[in-house]
């Protein structure tokens, strides 16, 4: 039923109503791709922590479907369910069980035989082993992150989904969760996160969607979409101003400022070459001098804040 | 079936009572001797025989019936509200397991306590007063069935709960009452006729009797109408969290 290039996870259609009458979601159509790791980005109260819990069984979709490698996630919940590896985002703990206790629990609920093995292993990974013992109310905020993630690996999923791990983590223990995710993704395992922080989307993903107000907005590779809007900009701040921009220089996409004091060049990171030596040369043949320069760059930043803004 | 996620629901469940074992088994053991010192042996000895059984001997079903109630409404609330409070239900939720399993899980895990709950009473009223059980095997059926059935309550009271206090408030303000009203402590047909027919509107009344039969071979109603009510009450909390598990109802958004 399920093959390499079918999507793991298909959403089509998926609306949620809550209680209230509000509308989280509006209609989602996402597919996530086999082995990547997904990056959704949205603002606070997006619709992110709602899709995700849909996808995993802890909210009921009011309408339209989600399969998880080809098991529809009602019917055939416990196929889909058993695949899938949740950190939500929310620490939520039982203070009073040790550390392996809890993962070892985890892996029970799961439906899976036992292994010590796989359990120390992913301890390790976590750095989690030398607390094995301790009762989780003892672990700092970062640990007990660690241990939702010991948790929902301790089944061994082959979808994992990270509802903002790195919110109050430290910038060390981060990168070491980078580093985790990219072995898993080595492993195989389809990673779907969730963040703010726009660089980790930019560092990590290899697909970033960007949802709000309960819409997908946008599905890209992550390469095509900075090279799509990942131009950057030359600023060179002039000695003196310029009344106008020399006629030799007229081939070149500059813009001069009102103040005639700053200089703007815009290229493409992605041609072959960005014409900035031989610009910088036939300026200073020109005879005009600057006293400083620097370059600006599109960020996924600046992306996300202008699809967002549009549809505000 | 999930077997493996039985087993380690189950197991959870009952690691938390064995963390505190001690508290467990002492607390009952205290409260029952209390319990013979002051109605067995003061009040008790003053009091006649009820249908030729010494009034010491007379309680003791009932108060196991008394602790067994409560302790399987409490431990069952709990077992459930907790994580519903401090959100550890997304585990359970997100996991491939059926409600069946789920609720086997923990209420068989409550109902594990009040059974042995039951017989650590029972041994401890053996220490006071002489008594016998007629027919054992019946005995043990309506503990267990007893205590399955409000566990299953207990469980739909930690799902409907929205507040420690709403946890607190039902086994107190409905439950107690209906026990001491139920006959634990004397015979129904000691009542005035008016009393008497009330009491008959109280499910625990049939509990009581149907258990109190098992040990002495009497009771103010038949057997087959206590074992009947049970199981209607029974039926009724099951139907109720099928209905909690289809809805999502306080479970799920
Ligand atoms: N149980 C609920 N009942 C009613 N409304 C809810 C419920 N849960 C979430 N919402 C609303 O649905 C919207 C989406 O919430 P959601 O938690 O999915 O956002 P999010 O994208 O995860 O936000 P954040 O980045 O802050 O985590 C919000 O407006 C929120 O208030
Ligand atoms: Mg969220």
């Amino acid at each position: 039923m399920a093959t390499p290039d079918q999507p793991i996870i298909a959403v089509s259609g998926l609306v949620k109503t809550y209680a209230s009458g509000f509308q989280a979601l509006k209609g989602i159509d996402l597919d996530i791709r086999r082995g990547e790791i997904f990056a959704l980005l949205g603002p606070n109260g997006a619709g992110k922590t709602t899709l995700i819990s849909i996808i995993c069984g802890i909210v009921r979709p009011t309408a339209g479907r989600v399969t998880v490698d080809g098991h529809d996630i009602v019917r055939d919940y416990r196929a889909a369910r058993s695949l899938i590896g949740l950190v939500p985002q929310e620490l939520t703990t039982d203070s009073f069980e040790p550390v392996a206790a809890t993962a070892r629990f985890s892996r029970g609920l799961f439906g899976k035989a036992p292994d010590p093995r796989h359990i120390e292993k992913v301890l390790r990974e976590l750095a989690l082993w030398d607390k094995r013992d301790t009762q989780i109310l003892a672990l700092s905020g970062g640990m007990k992150r660690r241990v939702m993630i010991a948790k929902a690996l301790a089944h061994e999923p082959r979808i994992l989904f990270l509802d903002e791990p790195t919110a109050g983590v430290d910038v060390e223990l981060r990168r070491e969760m980078w580093d985790m995710v990219r072995r898993l993704r080595s492993e195989g395992v389809t990673i779907i996160l969730t963040t703010h922080y726009i660089e980790e989307a930019e560092e990590m993903a290899d697909r970033v969607g960007v949802i709000n107000h309960g819409e997908i907005i946008m599905v890209e590779d992550k390469a095509s979409l900075m090279r799509k809007l990942g131009s950057r900009q030359l600023a060179l701040q002039l000695s003196s101003p310029l009344a106008a921009i020399p006629p030799a220089l007229a081939g070149r996409k500059l813009e001069l400022s009102a103040d005639g004091l700053q200089l703007l060049y815009t290229f493409d990171t992605q041609a072959e070459t960005t014409g900035i030596a031989s610009l910088l040369r036939e300026i200073r043949d020109q005879g005009i001098d600057f006293r400083d320069l620097r370059t600006t760059e599109t960020s996924l930043e600046d992306i996300f804040v202008s699809l967002v803004g549009q549809r505000r | 079936m999930n077997l493996q996620a039985v087993r380690t629901l189950y197991r959870f469940e009952l690691s938390r009572w064995f963390r505190t074992l001690v508290q467990s088994i002492l607390s009952p053991v205290i409260s029952t001797s209390l319990y013979f010192v002051v109605f067995g042996a003061a009040i008790g000895s003053r009091m006649a025989e009820i249908d030729g059984v010494s009034y010491g001997a007379f309680i003791v079903p009932g108060l196991i019936m008394l602790s067994v109630l409560t302790e399987s409404i409490g431990n069952a609330s709990f077992g459930i509200y907790m994580p519903r409070y401090n959100g550890t239900i997304y585990e359970v939720l997100s996991a491939p397991v059926s409600y069946v399993e789920i609720v086997t899980g923990y209420v068989g895990a409550a109902a594990t306590k009040s059974v042995m709950l039951g017989l650590i009473i029972l041994a401890t009223a053996s220490l006071f007063v002489d008594f016998r059980i007629e027919h054992p095997l019946w005995m043990m059926a309506f503990l267990v069935l007893t205590s399955v059935t409000f566990c299953l309550f207990g469980f739909i009271l930690g799902i409907w709960a929205t507040g420690w206090e709403k946890l607190q408030i039902v086994p107190i303000m409905i439950i107690t009452p209906l026990t001491f009203l139920g006959g634990s402590f004397y015979s129904i047909n000691m009542l005035p006729p008016f009393w008497q027919q009330l009491s008959l509107f109280n499910p625990v009344v049939y509990l009581v009797n149907g258990f109190r039969w098992s040990f002495y071979g009497k009771a103010d109603v038949s057997v087959a109408l206590s074992l009947g009510m049970t199981l209607l009450f029974m039926a009724i909390c099951l139907a109720v969290i099928a209905w909690v598990f289809r809805t999502g109802y306080r479970l799920k958004a």
